[in-house]
């Protein structure tokens, strides 16, 4: 349970937050008609008669964005609807060219399920209420005529899955691990590419506060927030507001509200009277969508091992460390790449912390993600395998990565080039000890009174005299020897 | 070239094909009959170039060998369907100098078997209301008159009116209609024509203005009952484009036709014995009894126990439905767009819709929205759709007993214009009989059957089983053989 | 048993759904709708009298199934088809009134 409190005037009060994400399905097409989905095509380009909604245009509903649904529902345990139904919401806005919204309402393809977040205080189970496909609308855009708005199509009829939360977050931080989960989810399932920027996820935040314990508040809702940051401060800000509004005497109006992330406050929309009126009644342009029980299967089939399962596997049979299992398991680009790191010989263990800090070290610097790493898996586990037989050292191995960083070569081939294979050579190891030593024989003499800290200064002259290519366990074995 | 006119879509077809006449020479001939038949104001668009580019593709077709079911015949085309480049306006004001960028899926079928089209059909707006009296481009005007000399001009049904008063006229000889409540049957009784409405999801939606989704279905309207049926071959069939179209084969209805009824069980619904309803419209009735058991048929006594509340059940569905559909005309993509001074969108679109639907149009939103909105969707829009459940079920009860079932297609012969437009309910009471089978889906047709006393014609109505449109044309043809009606307008255009 | 039975539209109700359904009217157009309405849906209120209790509504008119098309682009890139008939189209888009969002 969340230790998450607000403080007022009257005491501690508590923050209920639920989610509505609308996440954009993956798909090529539309999902009542043939128009692509590209994103950042000219305007209204992808656009067809049907989502124009042209007299007598009829929507036909896309297969693989009603498996993409049942694949989510699937991956956070929740009920397949057998039997599901489209609804139109009726309202007029310019970007919604029907004049109504084909959504779910009554039947959604997706019932009850949920998913475990991680917070700084444990493992939390959040309530998924329901998930339902529904389009997407068009874009305004308000600045390039002085008294008209531009209607863009481009995004109007794309897949959505509306994926409504239970009011079972009680912090910001639950509401940001949430969000994060849910993202890792449908990015492992491939239902979304959880592209925020790119308005691929969005959020309506429900925002309620009660005294702890008590019954619910009345609560607000702001909405299309794009980032999990964002979202954060939406609930900071919608509970310190609430409190305050309820401490002076107000009420709470359930309204929606708008975020403002350069002031970092949000605002209520203008409201129209009839604004909530939408008059949901089923599409009869659509039968009822019925799924049989072999689609069910087939989507349960091609279901990947998801974020969860594979950590406890990393863990249990890999024997990498919790922390490192979570951090590669986070997101699905970073298991794949550390899945085909695997799969080109590198050592687990070895692996997941060359992965967790240097890989992720340097693409931190360069301001890439992972999709855009220099270096691939298959480098990478060469270059592991060069530490692991004794051909680099891991100061070597080090230098030999940056190498990579810039040019992109293969790690052996560096090695090669750059005569960078560290030595075991005995002979040559022992004629550079044997020039040291008597070099500094003072020291010598220091060591054996029982100054032990002077072996380092002789690893390290030795290992410069031998240009950083000695085997160290090598020259420690022969140090030792001389200076016995 | 008088006499072409007077031919239906078989006779033109076959006599074009026997060399007896060019399309060229019935593509001619009735865009002159068209052009002369202004006074009927059947028409919205005159397409006389279409119908001749069709002929002219028809007659090098034929000197090729490589005739196609529909070659040599023109027909029109009701303004609901979309029409490529040709203006489409569904009879609003608010589609007015509309020209689509794509052809519906019916009308595309036609072309493609080879039909030419004379021109856009008027209707009532939307194809909301039942006498042709709600178009913005005018009523109207039925071809028959009265036999009392008062040549008062009657309503040729509604909402295909322009299609059945064309007809009627022999200005076409054959035309689509759309029927959501009964808007082929009633005009085609009215007229004294033939018109089936076939099972839901035979003809594609696509490109058909949308009135009513779950009710609204496209079918021919022709002089005859073999007419129809070729009509409806060429006007039917799967389409991936519409959601609730029936992946079925098109069967070979002209080639079906029979009007021996031996073995068949004709139902007569009681209910349907309407109080107020005119005395000739229950002899009329019974003649066709007597005319289908002479066929060879079994007639049977049926119930359907909801009928009654088919029509109001109708008036909650049709309106809501309605009322969504016709949220697409807003002003920004097509159509009219009424701006007023310092007007934002949401006064545009109030305004614009204001001044380009007509009053029934408005009057039908404005039921459907409130039966859908907070608070009444349950008690007014379930509550109909449960009924029509129940409407349903009796017509699948009523099929344990008979085959087909026989009525009147409408409570009383044509009326006079504006003679019921101020009682928008006494307007609805017009498709008593034609409601209940559109809202089970069914398949249903009008044929002319007699005159009234004061010379109009009057029709029955043939309902089948989903999918039986040929059991529904060949009772058609029995009542059709024997009913004789040989009756015509004469010509005061 | 009809929540509504007996309910009727009084003119601010009129208002209330033209506004919803985006029809401007004039006040005498409301007066004059509110009899026409209360006559309309008094009739089809007698829906009421059936009882329902055991009955589902309606969902597909004839037994038939929805069908998913594959996920193919086949449309799209016809911008001038979709323009043709605007009443206001710039640059590629449809233009309407500023909006104050
Ligand atoms: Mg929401
Ligand atoms: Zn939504």
């Amino acid at each position: 349970m969340s230790n998450y409190r607000i403080q007022g005037a009257t005491g501690e009060w508590e923050v209920v937050i639920g989610l509505e994400v609308h996440a954009q399905i993956t798909s090529n097409a539309k999902l009542f008609s043939g128009a692509s989905t590209a994103f950042g095509s000219e305007p209204n380009t992808n656009v067809s008669l049907v989502d124009a909604a042209m007299p007598g245009m009829l929507p036909v509903p896309n297969a693989e964005c009603v498996k993409q649904a049942v694949r989510t529902g699937l991956a956070i345990d929740a009920q397949i609807h057998r039997w599901s139904r489209f609804d139109r919401k009726n309202y007029f806005y310019a970007d919604l060219p029907q004049g109504y919204q084909i959504s779910q309402l009554y039947h959604p393809i997706v019932g009850e399920g949920s998913l475990t977040v991680e917070t700084d205080e444990g493992e939390k189970v959040i309530g998924v209420e329901r998930i339902h496909i529904e389009q997407d609308a068009g874009k305004l855009m308000h600045d390039q005529h002085p008294t008209m708005s531009y209607v863009d199509l481009n995004r109007c009829g794309v897949a959505l899955m509306e994926i409504v939360s239970k009011p079972d977050m009680r912090s910001p931080a639950e509401a940001g691990a949430y969000m994060k989960k849910l993202r890792a989810i449908l990015r492992y399932v491939g239902s979304c590419d959880g592209n925020m920027e790119q308005g691929s996820m969005r959020a309506d935040v429900n925002v309620s506060v009660r005294k702890p314990g008590a019954e619910f508040g009345t609560r607000t809702e702001t909405k299309n927030v794009n980032s999990v940051r964002f979202i954060q401060q939406v609930v900071e800000y919608e509970a310190r507001r609430q409190v305050d509004v309820i401490e002076e005497g107000g009420t709470i109006v359930q309204e929606t509200r708008l975020f403002d992330p350069d002031k970092g406050v949000t605002r209520s929309m203008r409201s129209k009277e009839d604004a909530h009126d939408y008059r949901y009644f089923p599409d009869p342009d659509l039968l009822p969508l019925v799924l049989t029980e072999d689609f069910v299967e087939e989507c349960k089939a091609s279901l990947p091992e998801l974020p969860d399962a594979k950590r406890q596997r990393y863990v249990d049979a890999l024997g990498i460390t919790p922390y490192n299992a979570d951090v590669i398991t986070s997101d699905v680009e970073t298991a794949r790449w550390f899945e085909a790191l695997l799969a080109a010989g590198a050592e687990a263990k070895a692996g997941a912390n060359w992965l967790t800090s240097e890989l992720f070290g340097a693409l931190n610097r360069l301001g890439k993600d992972i999709g855009q790493s220099p270096v691939s898996p298959e480098q990478a586990a060469q270059l592991l395998g060069l530490v692991a037989d004794g051909t680099l050292s891991g100061s070597l191995a080090k230098q030999v990565f940056e190498i990579m960083l810039e040019t992109g070569d293969d790690p052996a081939r560096i090695v090669e080039e750059k005569g960078l294979k560290q030595t075991s050579d005995t002979g040559a190891i022992e004629a550079a000890i044997a020039e040291i030593l008597s070099a500094n024989a003072d020291k010598v003499d220091q060591y054996k009174d029982g100054k032990e800290a002077l072996f380092g200064f002789f690893v390290g002259q030795t290992m410069k005299a031998m240009a950083g290519k000695a085997n160290p366990k090598v020259v420690n074995e022969l140090l030792k020897k001389a200076l016995s | 070239m008088a006499g072409i006119t007077d031919l239906g879509i078989a006779s033109i077809r076959d006599g074009f094909r026997a060399g007896d006449f060019s399309a060229r020479e019935v593509a001619d001939a009735f865009n002159t009959a068209v052009a002369g038949a202004k006074a009927l104001n059947a028409f919205i668009v005159e397409t006389p170039d279409h119908a001749i580019a069709a002929a002219e593709q028809a007659d090098r077709d034929r000197s090729e060998g490589t005739l196609k079911p529909l070659s040599g015949v023109p027909i029109g085309m009701k303004d609901l369907f979309a029409t490529r480049g040709v203006q489409t306006t569904a009879a609003s004001h608010i589609l007015e100098g509309f020209k689509p960028e794509y052809e519906s899926t019916v009308s595309a079928r036609l072309w493609a078997a080879g039909a030419g089209m004379l021109g856009k059909l008027n209707m009532d707006q939307f194809a909301m209301g039942s006498s042709n009296e709600t178009s913005a481009f005018g009523n109207v005007i039925s071809p028959w008159r009265r036999n009392d000399g008062g040549n008062a001009p009657l309503a040729p049904g509604g909402s295909s009116g322009g299609s059945s008063s064309a007809i009627a006229a022999r200005i076409v000889p054959g035309a689509t209609g759309t029927d959501t409540g009964g808007s082929i049957r009633q005009p085609a009784a009215f007229t004294g024509i033939s018109g089936i409405k076939p099972t839901y999801g035979r003809c594609s939606r696509w490109g058909i203005v949308a009135f009513a989704s779950s009710l609204d279905q496209a079918g021919p309207m022709a002089r005859d009952v073999k007419d129809c049926a070729i009509l409806l071959e060429a006007m039917s069939g799967f389409d991936p484009k519409d959601s609730t179209s029936l992946d079925l084969p098109v069967p070979n209805w002209e080639t079906g036709l029979s009007g021996d009824l031996r073995g068949k069980r004709i139902g007569i619904p009681k209910e349907y014995r309407v109080d107020g309803m005119p005395g000739e419209i229950d002899a009329l009735w019974e003649k066709g009894i007597a005319w289908v058991k002479d066929a060879g048929a079994e007639v049977v006594e049926v119930s359907l126990p909801h009928t009654k509340y088919a029509l109001p059940a109708y008036y909650i569905i049709a309106p809501a439905e309605a009322s969504s559909n016709l949220a697409r005309y807003d002003g920004v993509r097509y159509g009219l767009r009424e701006l007023p001074e310092g007007a934002g969108l949401q006064d545009m679109y109030a305004a614009t819709r204001a001044a380009g639907f007509g009053a029934e149009v408005k009057r039908r939103i404005l039921i459907g929205t409130y039966v859908l909105s907070a608070g009444f969707y349950d008690a007014y829009y379930t509550q109909a759709q449960k009924v029509r459940t129940l409407i349903a079920r009796d017509f699948d009860a009523a099929w344990e007993l008979c085959d087909l079932l026989l009525t009147p297609t409408a409570p009383s012969a044509a009326f006079a214009l504006g003679e019921k437009s101020a009682d928008p309910l006494a307007m609805y009471l017009n498709d008593v009989f034609t409601v209940p089978s559109s809202l089970a889906g069914l398949p249903a047709m009008s044929v002319p059957a007699g005159l009234d006393g004061q010379g109009l014609p009057l029709g029955l109505q043939v309902i089948g089983k989903a999918l039986d449109e040929q059991g529904v044309l060949n009772a058609g043809l029995a009542i059709e053989e024997r009913a004789g009606f040989t009756a015509r307008p004469e010509a005061w255009w | 048993m009809i929540a509504a039975r007996a309910m009727s539209v009084d003119s601010a109700t009129v208002r209330r759904i033209a506004s919803l359904a985006r029809i401007a009217t004039s006040d005498a157009e409301v007066e004059a709708m509110v009899p026409e309405l209360n006559n309309i849906l008094g009739w089809i209120e007698q829906l009421g009298e059936v009882d329902t209790s055991a009955v589902q509504p309606m969902t597909a008119v004839i037994a038939n199934t929805l069908r998913l098309r594959d996920d193919v682009v086949t449309d799209g890139d016809i911008r001038d088809r979709v323009l043709a008939n605007a009443p206001a189209a710039e640059h590629g888009f449809f233009g309407v009134p500023k909006v104050i969002e």
